[in-house]
């Protein structure tokens, strides 16, 4: 897995030789993201409620992260948004103008068809589009991986053709749930710098769903915490991008966040924190 | 992870790389020969117990009056005229049997509705031993072609019906939901997606069903036949030529192992994605 380190000089995209690197692509839209509102949104699976009456809005190109424990509805939140489940109450406003938006999902597994190359399933949906396919292959640094099967490659990169068939769409909304989950500590940093980078560069509108609350602060605008389908924090993390992660308010809002998810005592935390 | 590893690493896994190439000529080479040892091993005993006197070759005989035989059959053009229709009622029989399997596999794969219908009904056929129906097949198409390849046929359709339909059904539910989330739908998501998915195990059911279809010929060509490998071994047993007995019975072995071959060969171009099959 060769990561160039052109990924990660984000400040890079403002060199015009940038753009050019990726000449087949066409050139993205400036700021893509689209709004996003909830209102209401209430899920049942039989007896039980998943989601209950969830209010949530997205600026366009806001990222937000989805936090909460296993089974707190996070995922149904964000299958309802990408329209695989339908919510039984509520309401989902994507965008503002009448044209359906362009929402893509990334899984927690790459879901790669194993019987295509790499390439193939970058272009699925966009057969026509191999060049396109290439140039944003290469985006996520596995060009020359193009011809392989899936099952060559290791998970981190599997994700990451995932991530390039997502981009190919053009997403004004990319849904993420979970999709570093199953990926070693080392891989999933760098693939949260990608995401990053190509965030700030394209500029859609992002929500992460994720038990990683580190990878939340790392990421997100804004975190969002779930409990037994109901959100009950909406934390702002103002802190600069890139992020360092051993930086003390990093580290105050981690522990403010943790305690939340735990529900420590105030006094506790502040125990711990000390 | 290679932009993490240091250099040195990396060369040296390229040199192991290189060396375990040079001794697989050798390990190819033996795992070439290596399935022949135990049948060259049989047949080089069995010559020497006929030669010793301990084989009647009223019961047993030796390999070399076998070969004998084998030449003569040949040469007389006799073996080619069997095995030409033995080979034709294999693959037409295959190939009417394994064809429907695969369309109703399909059918019922991929259709509620199908399935209710003909499911319970297959399943009940598919408890009929293909050669308890011999007598009912005489009765019915009466003793030359058709018989026999109906018999051929329904016993090669249930391994490929189950396991088309069982492909179908266990398709990656995952893999759809994400197609159908990029816009598959109709032809293109059951071509790039369902297909592929069913494909292992319908060649599972074509590999089940190519071995399977020698069984039921050689029964099949009992009922009366006028050509064919099982009527020039029936023959042969009238006539106590147990020689030409053993060259059909070594004929179907040899056609079984063909058969064989090619099923893995299909597996090997169809599935060449899937590292169990590399």
């Amino acid at each position: 897995m060769n990561i160039s380190t052109a990924l990660f000089d984000v400040p890079g995209l403002s060199r015009p030789g940038r753009q050019s690197a990726s000449a087949c692509a066409p050139a993205p839209a400036k700021r893509q993201g689209v709004s996003l509102a909830l209102e209401g949104l209430s899920k049942s699976f039989g007896e039980r409620e998943v989601l209950k009456n969830v209010r949530l809005e997205l600026e366009p190109g806001e990222f937000v992260a989805v936090v909460g424990r296993s089974g707190c509805g996070k995922s149904t939140l964000l299958r309802a948004i990408a329209g695989l489940e339908t919510a039984d109450e509520g309401s989902i406003a994507i965008g503002k103008g009448a044209i359906g938006a362009s929402i893509r999902i990334m899984f927690q597994e790459a879901r790669l068809l194993p019987w295509k190359t790499v390439l193939e399933n970058v272009a699925l949906g966009l057969p026509r589009s191999l060049n396109a396919a290439a140039a944003t292959l290469s985006t996520v640094g596995l060009a020359e991986r193009a011809d392989d099967w899936p099952a060559e490659l290791s998970g981190g990169q599997r994700q990451r053709v995932a991530l390039a068939r997502a981009l190919l769409h053009e997403p004004q909304l990319l849904l993420l749930d979970e999709p570093l989950g199953a990926l070693d500590a080392l891989t999933r940093i760098e693939m949260q710098q990608l995401i990053e980078a190509l965030w700030l560069q394209r500029g859609f509108t992002a929500v992460l769903v994720t038990h990683d609350v580190q990878e939340a602060l790392a990421l997100a605008d804004r975190v969002v915490l779930i409990e037994d389908g109901r959100i009950t924090l909406d934390l702002k993390v103002d802190l600069p991008r890139p992020r360092a992660r051993g930086n003390a308010a990093f580290a105050a809002l981690e522990q403010r966040l943790l305690g939340s998810i735990l529900h420590q005592p105030e006094a506790l935390r502040q125990a711990a924190a000390a | 992870m290679a932009a993490v590893l240091p250099q040195p690493l990396v060369k040296s896994t390229r040199k192991a790389a290189r060396k375990g190439a040079g001794s697989a000529v050798g390990r190819t080479q033996s795992s070439v020969l290596a399935p022949w040892i135990l049948p060259v091993l049989l047949i080089a005993g069995w010559q020497a117990a006929s030669q010793l006197g301990w084989l009647s070759s009223r019961i047993l005989p030796e390999p070399w009056a076998v070969a004998k035989a084998f030449w003569t059959l040949a040469a007389s053009g006799e073996l080619w005229v069997h095995l030409r229709t033995s080979l034709w009622r294999a693959i037409s029989g295959f190939a009417i049997g394994a064809g429907l399997g695969l369309a109703l596999g399909l059918l019922t794969g991929s259709f509620r509705r199908a399935e209710t219908l003909l499911d319970t009904t297959l399943q009940m056929v598919r408890n009929i031993p293909a050669l308890a129906l011999i007598p009912l097949v005489i009765l019915w198409f009466g003793i030359d072609e058709t018989a026999k390849l109906f018999l051929l046929a329904v016993g090669v359709f249930f391994p490929v019906y189950l396991n088309t339909f069982h492909g179908i059904r266990s398709a990656d539910q995952g893999l759809i939901e994400m197609a159908r989330s990029y816009g598959l739908s109709g032809w293109p998501l059951y071509r790039d997606v369902i297909l592929p998915a069913a494909l292992p195990s319908i060649l599972v059911g074509v590999r089940f069903s190519l071995g399977l279809v020698w069984v039921l010929l050689i029964v099949a060509e009992t009922i009366s036949a006028q050509a064919g490998i099982g009527y020039m071994t029936m023959n042969a047993r009238e006539f106590l030529q147990t020689d030409v007995v053993l060259v059909g019975i070594l004929l179907y072995a040899l056609l079984g192992k063909a058969a064989d071959l090619l099923s893995r060969g299909l597996e090997k171009r169809f599935l060449r994605w899937n590292p169990a099959y590399r």
